[in-house]
C-alpha cells in the first residue's frame, strides 16, 4: 500500500529531523490519510522550501557582494501600479480634444472665474448623530457651505430651489446604520452627478495628534493621480467645490489622493521649515470614496443617463485594472 | 358530527395542532381564518363549527362565514361576502351579515375590518410618498473592498506625497513671496553667475600664475595700465577665492551674507575697468575671513 510505503519511508525520516528530508517524485503529501502525519509532513515540506528559498537569497547576496560595483542593478519589484493595464483613456497631458472638452465642459465656467462655489450640505432621512457632526465638520472644511436638515423632503423638489438661489453644488450624505456610507455630489445647474461610496470616517474628536480647529481660510486643493477621462472629469468635479484663490496665510491643504480607485480625503495644515522639509499636521475629518455612478444630468435615479457605472461582474473581475 | 368540544380538547390542550405556534407566555394560532391570532377556545376554527373572519384581497375586504350545515362539504364551507368600501356602510354590511351571531364574533369581526382598512389607508399613503431602497450587500465583497482599501492605503504613502506635492509647489513658486527661503531661485541665479565667474577664472588662472612670481621691474616701467590691472586681478582672484570659499558652506545665512557682499563686489567688479576703477579702489573692502581648515573642495550635491 503506497501509505504504508510512505510512512516506513516518513519513520526512519522522523528521527533526523534535522538534515533535509528527501522525498521521492512521486510522493504527494495529500495522498497520506492519517490527517496529523499529513499536516506533519506539509509542515516539513514547508520547511525544506523555505530554506531552499533562504539559502538561494543567500547566495544571490554573497554574488552581488563579491561583484561590487559591477552588479547588475537590483530589479525593480512589481506592485499593483506598475502592473496595472493600460487604461486607453488615459489623458496625455498635451492632449487637445481633452483641453478642448475641459474648456466647454460644465465646470468651464467655474475654472474660467465665472462663478464661485457655493455648497448645499444635506443627509438622508433621520440623520443619526455621527452624520450630523461629520456634515457639520465638513461645513467647516469647504468655505461657503451651508448644512440643511432633509425633512422628508424630495431632491427632486430641492434641486429647482437650490438653483434658484445659486447654489452650485449639492452634497447628500446617505446614512446607513447610524454611519455615514454614501455621498452623492450634484453639481448644480445641470451638472453631472457622482454617487461615491464611503468608508472609513474619521471625525476631528477621532484623531491622534490633531491640530486646533480648521480657520475659515480657503485651502488648497491637492489632486493626485486622477490619469483617466473619468478622473480627470472627477477630479475637475472636486476642485470646483473650493474657490479659486486659496488663501496662503491660512497653511491648509485638503488633498484628494486616488488610489487603486480609492479616493482618500485629507486635510492638513501645512508648515515650511525649510526649503526642504515641510511639516504637516492632521486637522479635519478624513474618510475615502469610491465612484460608484456618474450621470449626465442632476439627480435623476429613474430616468437619468449614466455616463459611467461601476459594474462587480465586469469591472472587479481584475486585479490590475483601474478605473480612475 | 361535529365535537367542537372534543376537538378543541384534544388540539388546544392535549396533542398537536400544526396551526399552533407555542411562546413563552401565549399562543398563537397561524390558521388563516383565525380571526384574532391567537389559539384559544373562542378563536380556533377548527373547534368552532359557526366562525366568521374578515380578510382582505388586493386591497378588497371579504367577509367569511361559516355554518355548521355546511360541515360535509369543505370545498363549500366558507360564504364570501365582498365588503362596501365605505366604512361605515360595511359596518352595517357586517351586522347584517352576522345578525343572531354570538357577540364575540361579531365584536371581534367589526375590530379586524377596522385595523384592515387602517393598514390599507396606511399603504396607499406610503406608496405616494419617496421609499427608502433597500439594497441588499454581499458580504463577501464589502470583505474584498475592505481589504483593497486597507492594501491602497498603504500603497498611497499620503504624507509622503502631500510634502512632496507641497515642495513642489513652493519650488515653482506658486507662493510668490511669502516665504523667506527663495533660496532656490536665489540657487539658481547664482548658480547661473558662478558659472560665468569660473569660465572668467579660468582665464585669469593663467594669469594668475604670474601673480605669484617675484618679478623685478624698475620704478619708471610701472605704468598706470599695469597697475590697474593688476588691482583688478587681485579684485578679481579675491573674489574667486571668496567664490570657491563658500562654496564649501552649507549655512545658508552665512552663505547669503558672503553672497550679497559678493554680488555686491561683483557687480562692482563688472564696472569699466578704466578710470573710476582707481576711485573705486578708495572703498571700504569688507573680506569675512574665517580660520578654517583647509576643506576639500567639493560643490554639494
Amino acid at each position: 500500500m503506497e501509505s504504508s510505503v510512505n510512512q516506513n519511508e516518513a519513520k526512519p525520516e522522523s528521527v533526523d529531523s534535522a538534515s533535509a528530508p528527501v522525498f521521492p517524485p512521486t510522493f504527494s503529501v495529500s495522498e497520506i490519510k492519517n490527517k496529523q502525519r499529513r499536516h506533519l509532513m506539509f509542515m516539513r515540506l514547508k520547511q525544506e522550501k523555505r530554506r531552499e528559498k533562504l539559502s538561494l537569497k543567500k547566495k544571490r547576496r554573497k554574488e552581488r557582494e563579491a561583484l561590487g560595483d559591477e552588479a547588475p542593478p537590483k530589479p525593480v519589484p512589481k506592485t499593483i501600479e506598475n502592473q496595472r493595464v493600460y487604461d486607453e483613456t488615459t489623458v496625455d497631458p498635451e492632449d487637445e480634444e481633452v483641453a478642448f472638452d475641459e474648456g466647454t465642459d460644465e465646470f468651464s465656467a467655474y475654472f474660467n472665474r465665472l462663478t464661485n462655489p457655493k455648497v448645499l450640505i444635506t443627509t438622508s432621512d433621520r440623520p443619526r448623530g455621527r452624520t450630523v457632526r461629520f456634515c457639520q465638520q465638513l461645513a467647516t472644511i469647504i468655505p461657503d457651505s451651508h448644512v440643511y436638515y432633509r425633512r422628508g423632503l424630495a431632491l427632486k423638489r430641492i434641486i429647482p430651489q437650490c438653483i434658484a438661489r445659486g447654489f452650485t453644488y449639492l452634497i447628500v450624505i446617505n446614512e446607513d446604520r447610524k454611519v455615514p456610507n454614501g455621498l452623492v455630489l450634484c453639481h448644480l445647474p445641470d451638472g453631472p452627478t457622482a454617487h461615491f461610496k464611503v468608508s472609513s470616517v474619521r471625525l476631528r474628536k477621532e484623531m491622534k495628534r490633531r491640530g486646533k480647529d480648521p480657520t475659515k481660510h480657503t485651502p488648497e486643493v491637492i489632486l493626485n493621480n486622477f490619469t483617466t477621462r473619468l478622473g480627470h472629469s472627477i477630479g475637475r468635479m472636486f476642485a470646483a467645490l473650493f474657490p479659486h484663490d486659496p488663501e496662503f496665510v491660512g497653511r491648509q491643504v485638503a488633498t484628494f489622493h486616488n488610489q487603486r480607485d480609492f479616493i482618500f480625503f485629507r486635510f492638513h495644515r501645512y508648515i515650511f521649515k525649510n526649503e526642504k522639509r515641510v511639516g504637516i499636521q492632521e486637522l479635519g475629518p478624513r474618510f475615502t470614496l469610491k465612484l460608484r455612478s456618474l450621470q449626465k444630468g442632476t439627480f435623476d435615479s429613474k430616468f437619468g443617463e449614466y455616463e459611467w457605472v461601476h459594474k462587480r461582474h465586469e469591472m472587479d473581475t481584475s486585479r490590475r485594472k483601474f478605473h480612475l | 358530527m361535529q365535537h367542537d368540544d372534543v376537538i378543541w380538547d384534544i388540539i388546544g390542550n392535549k396533542q398537536f395542532c400544526s396551526f399552533k405556534v407555542k411562546t413563552k407566555t401565549q399562543n398563537f394560532c397561524r390558521n388563516e381564518y383565525n380571526i384574532t391570532g391567537l389559539c384559544t377556545r373562542s378563536a380556533c376554527p377548527l373547534a368552532n363549527s359557526q366562525y366568521a373572519t374578515v380578510r382582505e384581497e388586493k386591497g378588497q375586504c371579504y367577509l367569511y362565514m361559516k355554518v355548521i350545515e355546511r360541515a360535509a362539504f369543505p370545498a363549500r364551507m366558507w360564504e364570501k361576502v365582498k365588503l362596501s368600501k365605505n366604512y361605515e356602510k360595511a359596518l352595517e354590511q357586517i351586522d347584517e351579515n352576522l345578525i343572531y351571531w354570538p357577540r364575540f364574533i361579531r365584536h371581534k369581526c367589526k375590530q379586524r375590518f377596522t385595523k384592515i382598512t387602517q393598514y390599507l389607508i396606511r399603504i396607499r399613503k406610503l406608496t405616494l410618498k419617496r421609499r427608502r431602497k433597500i439594497v441588499p450587500l454581499s458580504r463577501k465583497v464589502e470583505r474584498r473592498e475592505k481589504r483593497r482599501e486597507e492594501k491602497a492605503l498603504i500603497a498611497a504613502q499620503l504624507d509622503n506625497a502631500i510634502e512632496k506635492e507641497l515642495l513642489e509647489r513652493l519650488k515653482q513658486g506658486t507662493y510668490g513671496d511669502i516665504y523667506n527661503f527663495p533660496v532656490h531661485a536665489f540657487d539658481k541665479a547664482l548658480e547661473n553667475q558662478e558659472e560665468e565667474s569660473e569660465t572668467d577664472s579660468e582665464n585669469e588662472a593663467e594669469d594668475d600664475e604670474d601673480v605669484g612670481k617675484k618679478e623685478f621691474v624698475a620704478e619708471d616701467d610701472v605704468e598706470e595700465s599695469d597697475l590697474s590691472d593688476f588691482e583688478d586681478m587681485d579684485k578679481l582672484k579675491g573674489s574667486s577665492d571668496e567664490e570657491e570659499s563658500s562654496e564649501d558652506e552649507d549655512e545658508s545665512e552665512e552663505e547669503m551674507e558672503m553672497e550679497q557682499t559678493e554680488t555686491q563686489r561683483k557687480s562692482k567688479g563688472k564696472a569699466p575697468l578704466k578710470g573710476p576703477v582707481r576711485r573705486k579702489r578708495a572703498y571700504v573692502e569688507i573680506e569675512y575671513e574665517q580660520e578654517r581648515e583647509p576643506t576639500p573642495k567639493a560643490r554639494g550635491t
